[in-house]
């Protein structure tokens, strides 16, 4: 009943009433649902749309809802890769007036993509590594603020595009733990140990289901492991030098920089005789390129993209240099001529395929191979309009992907009327001892 | 398989003044189901993580068998960390479910098969190998998850609540599977609880911890009977023990207008004038004498019932329990008195809350 319904949200959406809360997920006529690829989930996950946005919501129990919704809050509030809490449902019941699981919302991440999704591009070697190093980044910023996810899988992330490699966003909240002391070594590489297991796992089922071939689920998973150990050895290790090697401050400064990294805090000690240094950063602050392109145009885009876009800035400061111009004004003048009118050129129909600053992103790598093929310069115009029609017109909408695409939802804790369950005549062809 | 020993293990948080883990001394026997139990903070999870690597241990020590695990990271202490997470993937059948970490743990492809059909005869699922995992039962999937972990042939296996995400029915049946699951395999198991009935329908043996402090560890019927202190007293049994401080008098102590005798030996034990006096609801009956109870209300269980009422103690007011009759018994409102069953009387300490009896 309705009026029974308990919501806890963050803000006050009146339409959330009008879904059918007293149907279990499952039955969910399709007008609600939208049909979005999701990962593997122990609990029922489906996609619905509410007013112009697209939420996610999971049947569970109310506690476990609680906690996830608050942790979700948290970690958005330390600024973590995250999806965003949206509300928590309890008091369900059916027609009949039996109780139904409570439900986490989320918001929908535009632009965002299961890693199953890229099976219908065919999931390659390449794009298996570019998912796995985007998992070893969010896993680093993870650790660094203290957080042991304790479920860390593909499946409880969500990739999004970023110049030509992604970014990943946490979905999973539930088993997650959030300590105020540092973690300690075990539980970082227990998570690592974790992630290394399920990934192997998952690339695995996506090799026994055919959607993937040239993939080695051995070597990828062991690729968040170095991955992690590299990056976090960067972030974190101490260096000691002679005390007439101060330069060796800024490089340390500039490759963190370069990682993508800021320096909030660097620990600086010499020994009593002055002849040694011995620095080590404290506090790292993920997301350089982006806040330096946010505060020069406003443009709030992934940390790879603005890497890419500070860069097209620097190129056009170059051709546009005039003596006393500065940053920031040749910064809003790239804006308005250079990345806007690109943008601008994408018909309206096709907004919801790419992210902006993706799409500028993959003009310039067109515009890089045209340049090639015809050996000389090509005008940005002109690059624009041929990505459009040669590329961007055959790509698939990926603001809220919604489409036939195999949605696979597997429930370990509930129970399934055994009426249901066809256990006859369901082997697989074949001895299991050859597929184990 | 292998002992588990705890040597004066103890954890401080960084910033922190008194230890989560405080000089914990415990050893769990091979093939032993231990359950370490406790309200929120008590220091339960703290120590499985300490045990599993997970927990730096600022003192003391950890050992696996003979071997001292204090340092060693978590993935070479040979234990697994059993939980429900365990996704399980579709495309693989069950016995590629139950045998992918091995896989990558480079066990040669007979060794892995010959695993994999231990595992899934222990779990009743050798029919099934061959079977992708949506054509079973959320039991049987939940026995697929568990294969996974029992297929690495783990010294211990950890459990830290692994029922937390299910539902009540579903709880119950899943708490039995895995205690006579534990059993059959006869590997060394540690497993984390707040919930006190889940531990004693479970555990061999069962650790109530308190505030970092190891309370007790006995088996589930000597934690009932012989509570050591007035913690695990309350802690265990549902529902809880009555418990009352009453006055000293000649020969006992004051229960109403009776006197509940107590040996001499055991009264001059007490430090105060008073005595912390347990009683299960099971042991109090009606009688003529004793003390005096307001009736709040009976809950008939069908078998039998539980009457729910208040007794005035030195101007405070009391809850007090008693199992009655499922149908002869008092009714709300009524005002009846209570006696105990002779040498059914827990006596502890006032001031240290330690037993006396």
């Amino acid at each position: 009943m309705p009026q029974q319904l308990n919501i806890t949200a963050a803000t006050a959406e009146p339409a959330l009433l009008d879904l059918p809360w007293h149907l279990p997920l499952e039955d969910w006529p399709s007008e609600n649902i939208a049909a979005l690829p999701k990962g593997l989930s122990r609990h029922t996950v489906r996609f619905a749309h509410l007013n112009d946005h697209v939420i996610a919501i999971k049947e569970t129990l109310f506690d476990l809802a609680k906690r996830e919704y608050e942790m979700l809050r948290k970690l958005e509030k330390l600024d973590v890769p995250c999806v965003e809490p949206f509300a928590i449902i309890n008091n369900r019941t059916d027609a009949a007036g039996n109780d139904l699981p409570a439900v986490l919302i989320t918001r929908h991440l535009k632009f965002s993509l299961p890693y199953r999704a890229m099976w219908s591009q065919g999931l390659r070697d390449q794009t298996a590594k570019r998912l796995v190093d985007a998992l070893a980044l969010l896993l680093v910023r993870l650790h660094l603020i203290g957080f042991f996810w304790g479920d860390v899988s593909l499946s409880n992330t969500l990739f999004r595009r970023d110049a030509g490699k992604f970014a990943a966003y946490l979905v999973d909240a539930e088993t997650g733990q959030l300590y105020d002391s540092r973690l300690s070594n075990g539980q970082r590489e227990n998570d690592l140990e974790i992630a290394r297991v399920n990934i192997a796992g998952e690339l695995m089922d996506l090799l026994a289901s055919g959607k993937a071939s040239d993939i080695d689920p051995n070597a990828i998973s062991q690729r968040i492991v170095d991955k992690y150990h590299e990056l976090w050895k960067e972030l974190t290790a101490v260096e000691v030098f002679d005390a007439s090697e101060k330069w060796r401050i800024s490089r340390r400064v500039q490759r963190l920089n370069e990682l993508g990294f800021d320096i909030e805090e660097l620990s600086m000690v010499s020994d009593e005789a002055g002849h040694t240094v011995k620095i080590q950063p404290k506090v790292v602050d993920a997301g350089h390129h982006a806040r330096r392109l946010l505060l020069l145009t406003g443009l709030d885009v992934e940390e790879n993209q603005a890497r890419r876009l500070l860069n097209d800035i620097d190129q056009f400061k170059l051709s546009h240099a005039r003596p006393g111009a500065d940053e920031e004004v040749l910064a809003h003048q790239w804006l308005s001529e250079v990345f806007e009118p690109v943008v601008g050129a994408v018909p309206s129909k096709y907004t919801g395929r790419l992210e902006p600053a993706e799409l500028f992103h993959e003009v310039l790598e067109h515009r890089w191979y045209m340049s090639e093929k015809q050996g000389g310069d090509v005008e940005l115009i002109d690059a624009v309009r041929s990505y459009v029609s040669d590329i961007l017109a055959n790509r698939r909408d990926e603001e809220a992907l919604i489409g036939s695409l195999t949605t696979d939802s597997i429930s370990l804790a509930e129970p399934v009327p055994t009426g249901l369950i066809v256990v006859a005549d369901d082997d697989e062809e074949g001895d299991w001892r050859d597929k184990v | 398989m292998a002992s588990v020993t705890f040597k004066g293990a103890t954890r401080l948080y960084p910033g922190g003044t008194t230890p989560a883990v405080d000089k914990l001394n415990l050893e769990v026997a091979d093939g032993e189901f231990l359950v370490l139990v406790g309200p929120s903070g008590c220091g339960k999870s703290t120590s499985l993580r300490m045990l599993a690597g997970l927990e730096e241990v600022n003192e003391g020590g950890i050992y696996i068998g003979d071997r001292e695990v204090t340092d060693v990271p978590p993935k070479d202490r040979d234990i697994a960390m059993v939980f429900q997470n365990y996704a399980l993937y579709p495309h693989m059948t069950v016995a590629e479910n139950m045998g992918f970490a091995l896989k990558i743990a480079g066990v040669s492809k007979e060794e892995r098969a010959e695993r994999v059909l231990e595992a899934a005869k222990l779990l009743d699922l050798e029919p099934y190998l061959n079977r992708k995992p949506k054509a079973l039962s959320g039991g049987q999937r939940q026995r697929v998850a568990m294969g996974r972990a029992i297929v690495r042939k783990p010294q211990v296996f950890l459990m830290d609540e692994p029922l937390s995400n299910l539902d009540a029915k579903l709880r119950v049946s899943t708490r039995t599977q895995i205690a006579s699951l534990q059993r059959r395999l006869g590997v060394t198991t540690v497993y984390v609880t707040h919930d006190q009935v889940e531990a004693m329908t479970m555990g061999d043996r069962v650790a109530v911890l308190k505030d970092g402090l190891l309370q007790q560890v006995d088996s589930p019927r000597n934690l009932y009977d012989t509570p050591q202190n007035v913690f695990v007293a309350g802690f265990i049994g549902s529902p809880s023990m009555n418990l009352v401080q009453l006055p000293i008098v000649d020969g006992g102590v004051q229960f109403g207008d009776a006197v509940l005798p107590i040996s001499r030996e055991i009264l001059a034990k007490a430090s105060g004038s008073k005595i912390t006096v347990g009683i299960r609801p099971e042991k109090l009956s009606v009688a003529e004498k004793g003390l005096e109870v307001d009736v709040d209300v009976v809950e008939e269980l069908g078998s039998d019932g539980y009457l729910y009422g208040r007794a005035q103690l030195d101007g405070t007011e009391q809850n007090v329990v008693v199992r009655v009759d499922a149908i002869n018994h008092p009714k709300a409102g009524d005002k009846i008195h209570l006696i105990s069953e002779p040498n059914a009387v827990h006596l502890f300490d006032v001031e240290s809350g330690a037993r006396l009896n």
